[in-house]
């Protein structure tokens, strides 16, 4: 398979055609007839996912950054269309290909009405997504950052619930807050770089080498960094925008929000904020806080996911919880515990995907996601009652499925360096299981109380379509993660050592006990 | 191509845009005098208005490309890439005006074939202004622009609004003419000269950084023009000028002449101050006044006509943060922004002519509801506006926001450069709702935008500038060049000093 692909050339225009083919579907959508926008958008989506594969084949399992794309842009400033796949971006990228077909399959019949426009906006959506995470230009990097905000808003704003024009403009000026800061720390980074050294670049290597020349500002660049990408994850204090905007989301909307958009905020973290300013990040007191606020948010997240009346909710606040164990793995800085932080990224991309995709289905049957609405859906719909009880005890992080992988790498790293958080973060999935069993057993066990619920259709087969490719991932990862781990594994190395020498942190050893590596 | 500008010929040469268009404005003004009136006339007058601005555009290019750069000192008017680019910016705001007023004019039943013959002297005024060499033609320029100006803003004789607007304009803008007048006069008693390269070099010869008299007179200058650009605190007229002038000319205000009046600040301050530390902390917190105010106050307007003058003090705010610079980057940085500045501005005002009538006072922010499913193009393309004002990535305004911080983080203005940002989180709040309104929710009735439509010229106007604004946004190269070059050209001479 490798060498049938390098045949083709194709490390060479693999990046290149992964962004550009969903903007292409994209036009082909808004021409095409309405009723066949969504077929269309669906082949789009697929055609994307099975070039993106190749990525799994040809990636080299090493620190380097692969498939690279350099084209000149905009010249007279240094930038430059830059592109780059490694360790890091690989499954980010490879989980938004296939999240999107499904997106597609899952708005099927949930979006009645401007159906081109739509499946146009999450076509364009894939290709901003794709380019945050492959963007090697600060510039570039910070355009695709800001694209996708669009289609998001648009996404919200037009297909979402009763109040979705709150939580579209809440969405849309928190990211906008953010972002914008970064935007002055990244030219403060590029005319200090450019003035010491006389080169004007936006290249990230470029600057990452020469980070030196900013020091006397680093903590401020490293604070404006971390804000953008700490609303976008979001961190504890900075999460108000993440219930609305979910809850008001079209079913595919919470999805990929959930899936994807979240995880460019802890992606940011780990290309951008940690490695350019590690004495910073590593600095105890940037530590503590940054350890402080993600505990805060998995237990947190985890008390306030245990009220929520409404399942979508419930849902959305997990996400706070979940991503508190990734910023944990992150700031941790252990070879495991950034192994786990995006191995969790990844396994919360499926599971609370399928989670929403199934919070969606709900809401189609009974238009309403109410808890206490439901119960005994065990034996009218047991297939969906399968289906939800596979994928939240993944969510739990039950032993093998993905879920367990993700949070034992993250825990076990973390006890080396922060043994006090790591157990702090332990109860969070004892919380967990608490909050989402109850929720299962109040949706399926119990009587079927409401007449309204005795006669709801199981699965279709589209909907079964829609959550295999997601089931299969939770017990691919959660049996056998080592072909995932062995790719993330050199860039994980890289970064954890470079940032680890250049904060001057005592490095630490690798643990004998290596899940599944080499 | 060097022009000695003492002698008939190069003179001639160097002033051939401005010529080129005063023969058009004295043609067209026979033209409407003689001619009978009916809006056949006045539509023929639109025409070959088109066509006089277009061959003045012609004629600076060619001056442009022919490199024409003056022999010795440059005595009324400067020779340089700043001068023809801001001519540029002019006649493009002037030409966008005049293709929205030909449909605009025949709907509201404007009958004045003098409103283009108004355009014209204004846009020469402009042009004089931004290209002086000299603080009194600057001033003959500036009064011609503003007489012009005054007249436009009442050109609606059958409105109270309008009759107000002019009044008030005239009022305050003639105030504020006076404080320039008089800032003129005081740098010439410190420094003995009106010419910017001649104060520049007495400036640094005689050390007059600190000479009071010379600080009095740049602070009424800055008065002066605070007034004409409409920064805060001199912005009182704005908000009512702008609301009861005909759209079209409302537009042309906001582009145009804001951006002659910062054209000649910029040349002001970056040629004849270079080097005076005391008027950056000025301009400074000019900007910072600006933006806070402009955007906050922008917030609270639910009338469209109302927000868009409040953005465009706001506006006002942006590029004030590109002169506070000072440099080279900062020049460069207005020109760029001042193109798009136009572009955008003047297509958010068409939009808002279509969706109204009489005055467009009336149009709320809620009007535009639904307004996607009736008329998706208009909506797409105020949409574009909408962004490109917000200075969204992917359009031109968010490369101009890039250059304007760029400027202000090179000239280590770094808390400068975090309020823009910050103003700009708050623009957000009045650049969305549009867009929510047409996209997000349903129109009011059936009937509703049955009479939003864009005809004539100005569909190919607000077409051709949603699409300028794409394309800048994503290939900003050529106009970059070219506002680096213009910005570059600005560097003061510092041969003419009186020692040497």
């Amino acid at each position: 398979m490798t060498a049938a692909l390098t045949g083709l050339g194709y490390q060479r225009w693999a990046l290149d055609a992964i962004l550009l083919l969903p903007l292409l579907g994209a036009v082909l959508v808004l021409l095409s007839p309405p009723a066949a926008a969504k077929r269309l958008a669906l082949y789009v989506t697929l055609a994307e996912f099975v070039v993106s594969l190749g990525l799994w084949w040809t990636f080299q399992p090493t620190a380097a950054m692969q498939f690279q794309v350099v084209r000149q842009w905009i010249p007279e400033w240094g930038i430059g269309y830059r592109l780059g796949v490694d360790g890091i971006s690989l499954f980010l990228l490879l989980l938004t290909t296939l999240t999107m077909p499904l997106a597609v399959l899952g708005s099927w019949s949930y979006i009645t009405r401007h159906e081109r426009p739509y499946y146009a906006l999450l076509l364009v959506l894939t290709t901003g997504m794709l380019g945050v995470f492959v963007a090697l230009d600060l510039f570039v990097f910070y355009v695709f950052w800001e694209i996708m905000l669009i289609p998001m808003y648009f996404i919200i704003g037009v297909w979402g619930g009763p109040s979705r024009l709150y939580a579209a403009i809440k969405f849309f000026v928190y990211t906008f807050l953010g972002s914008l800061l970064m935007l002055v720390a990244i030219l403060t980074i590029y005319f200090a770089v450019a003035r010491a050294t006389g080169e004007s670049s936006f290249a990230y290597d470029h600057l990452w080498r020469n980070i030196g020349y900013v020091r006397p500002w680093a903590f401020w660049l490293f604070a404006a960094f971390a804000l953008a990408f700490a609303i976008k994850v979001p961190m504890f204090p900075f999460h108000t925008w993440l219930p609305d905007a979910h809850v008001e989301a079209p079913t595919a909307g919470s999805v990929i929000l959930a899936g994807i958009l979240l995880k460019m905020g802890t992606y940011g973290f780990l290309r951008f904020a940690v490695p350019l300013f590690p004495e910073i990040a590593m600095d105890p007191v940037v530590t503590g806080v940054v350890v402080g606020l993600s505990l805060i948010g998995i237990i947190y997240g985890a008390l306030v996911s245990l009220v929520q009346p409404d399942f979508k909710k419930l849902v959305a606040y997990s996400s706070v919880s979940h991503l508190g164990f990734v910023m944990l793995g992150i700031w941790a800085l252990t070879l495991q515990s950034v192994q786990g932080a995006i191995v969790i990224m990844i396994n919360h991309g499926i599971s609370t995907g399928a989670l929403f995709f199934l919070a969606g289905m709900m809401y189609e049957r009974r238009h309403t996601r109410d808890i206490a609405e439901f119960g005994g859906l065990a034996k009218v719909m047991p297939a969906f009652a399968a289906v939800l009880t596979v994928v939240s005890l993944s969510s739990i992080g039950l032993p093998g499925t993905n879920g367990f992988v993700g949070e034992f790498l993250v825990l076990i790293g973390a006890f080396r360096t922060h043994p006090w958080a790591a157990g702090v973060a332990a109860t969070g999935v004892i919380f967990a299981a608490w909050y989402l069993l109850w929720a299962i057993q109040r949706l399926l066990f119990q009587k079927v109380d409401k007449p309204e619920n005795a006669k709801l259709p199981d699965l279709s087969p589209r909907e079964l379509a829609v959550l295999a490719p997601l089931l299969a991932c939770i017990v691919w990862i959660g049996i056998y993660p080592a072909p995932i781990l062995r790719r993330i594994e050199p860039s994980a190395r890289a970064l954890v050592t470079q940032v680890r020498e250049a904060a001057g942190a005592p490095p630490v050893a690798d643990v004998a006990m290596q899940p599944g590596a080499r | 191509m060097p022009l000695d500008l003492t002698t008939p010929g190069g003179i001639t040469l160097a002033l051939t845009p401005e010529l080129v268009l005063t023969v058009w404005v004295l043609v067209l003004m026979l033209v409407a005098a003689w001619r009978h009136r009916d809006a056949g006339v006045q539509r023929e007058v639109g025409l070959l208005t088109v066509i006089g601005l277009v061959s003045t555009g012609l004629a600076v290019a060619w001056l442009w490309a022919q490199g024409a750069t003056p022999v010795g000192l440059p005595a009324m008017m400067a020779l340089d890439g700043f001068r023809f680019a801001t001519s540029l910016v002019f006649l493009l705001g002037a030409l966008l005006t005049v293709m929205l007023s030909l449909g605009y004019v025949d709907r509201e039943r404007i009958q004045a074939p003098e409103y283009y013959v108004l355009i014209l002297l204004g846009t020469l005024g402009m042009m004089f202004m931004a290209g002086a060499a000299d603080l009194v033609v600057m001033f003959l320029g500036l009064e011609l622009m503003s007489v012009a100006v005054y007249v436009l803003a009442g050109v609606n004789r059958r409105s109270v609004f309008a009759a107000e607007a002019a009044l008030k304009y005239f009022l305050l803008g003639a105030f504020a003419s006076g404080f320039f007048l008089y800032g003129i006069a005081l740098v010439y008693g410190a420094t003995g000269t009106t010419n910017l390269w001649l104060i520049h070099g007495r400036v640094l010869e005689l050390g007059l950084g600190s000479n009071v008299m010379m600080i009095a007179g740049i602070g009424l200058l800055l008065i002066g023009f605070g007034f004409k650009v409409a920064a805060v605190p001199f912005h009182m007229w704005t908000p009512d000028v702008y609301d009861g002038s005909p759209t079209p000319v409302t537009a042309f205000m906001a582009a145009a002449v804001k951006a002659a009046g910062f054209a000649a600040l910029v040349r002001v301050l970056h040629q004849a101050f270079d080097g005076l530390p005391i008027w950056h902390g000025a301009v400074w917190w000019l900007a910072v006044i600006t933006m806070v105010v402009g955007n906050v106050i922008a917030l609270a307007q639910r009338p469209l006509k109302r927000m868009l003058a409040y953005s465009s003090i706001a506006h006002a705010g942006y590029l004030l943060v590109a002169v506070a610079s000072g440099s080279a980057i900062g020049s460069a940085a207005f020109l760029f922004y001042a193109v798009v500045y136009t572009l955008m501005t003047i297509g958010a005002f068409a939009v808002l002519a279509a969706a109204g009538t009489g005055g467009e006072q009336g149009v709320l922010i809620d009007d535009l509801n639904g307004l996607a499913t009736r008329r998706p193009w208009i909506a797409a393309a105020m949409t574009v506006f909408m962004l490109s004002l917000l200075g969204f990535p992917g359009t031109a305004g968010f490369i101009g926001k890039w250059y304007i911080l760029s400027a202000a983080v090179d000239a280590d203005q770094r808390l400068l450069a975090v309020i823009l940002v910050g103003a700009s989180v708050v623009s957000a709040g009045f650049y969305l709702p549009p867009i929510m309104a047409m996209y997000m929710r349903p129109a009011p009735s059936a009937e509703a935008h049955q009479a939003t439509r864009i005809v004539g010229a100005a569909r190919w106007a607000v077409g051709v500038m949603a699409v300028a604004l794409l394309l800048f946004g994503f290939w900003p190269n050529r106009a970059l060049d070219a506002a680096r070059r213009g910005g570059e050209s600005l560097r003061p001479a510092t041969l003419y000093t009186l020692g040497r």
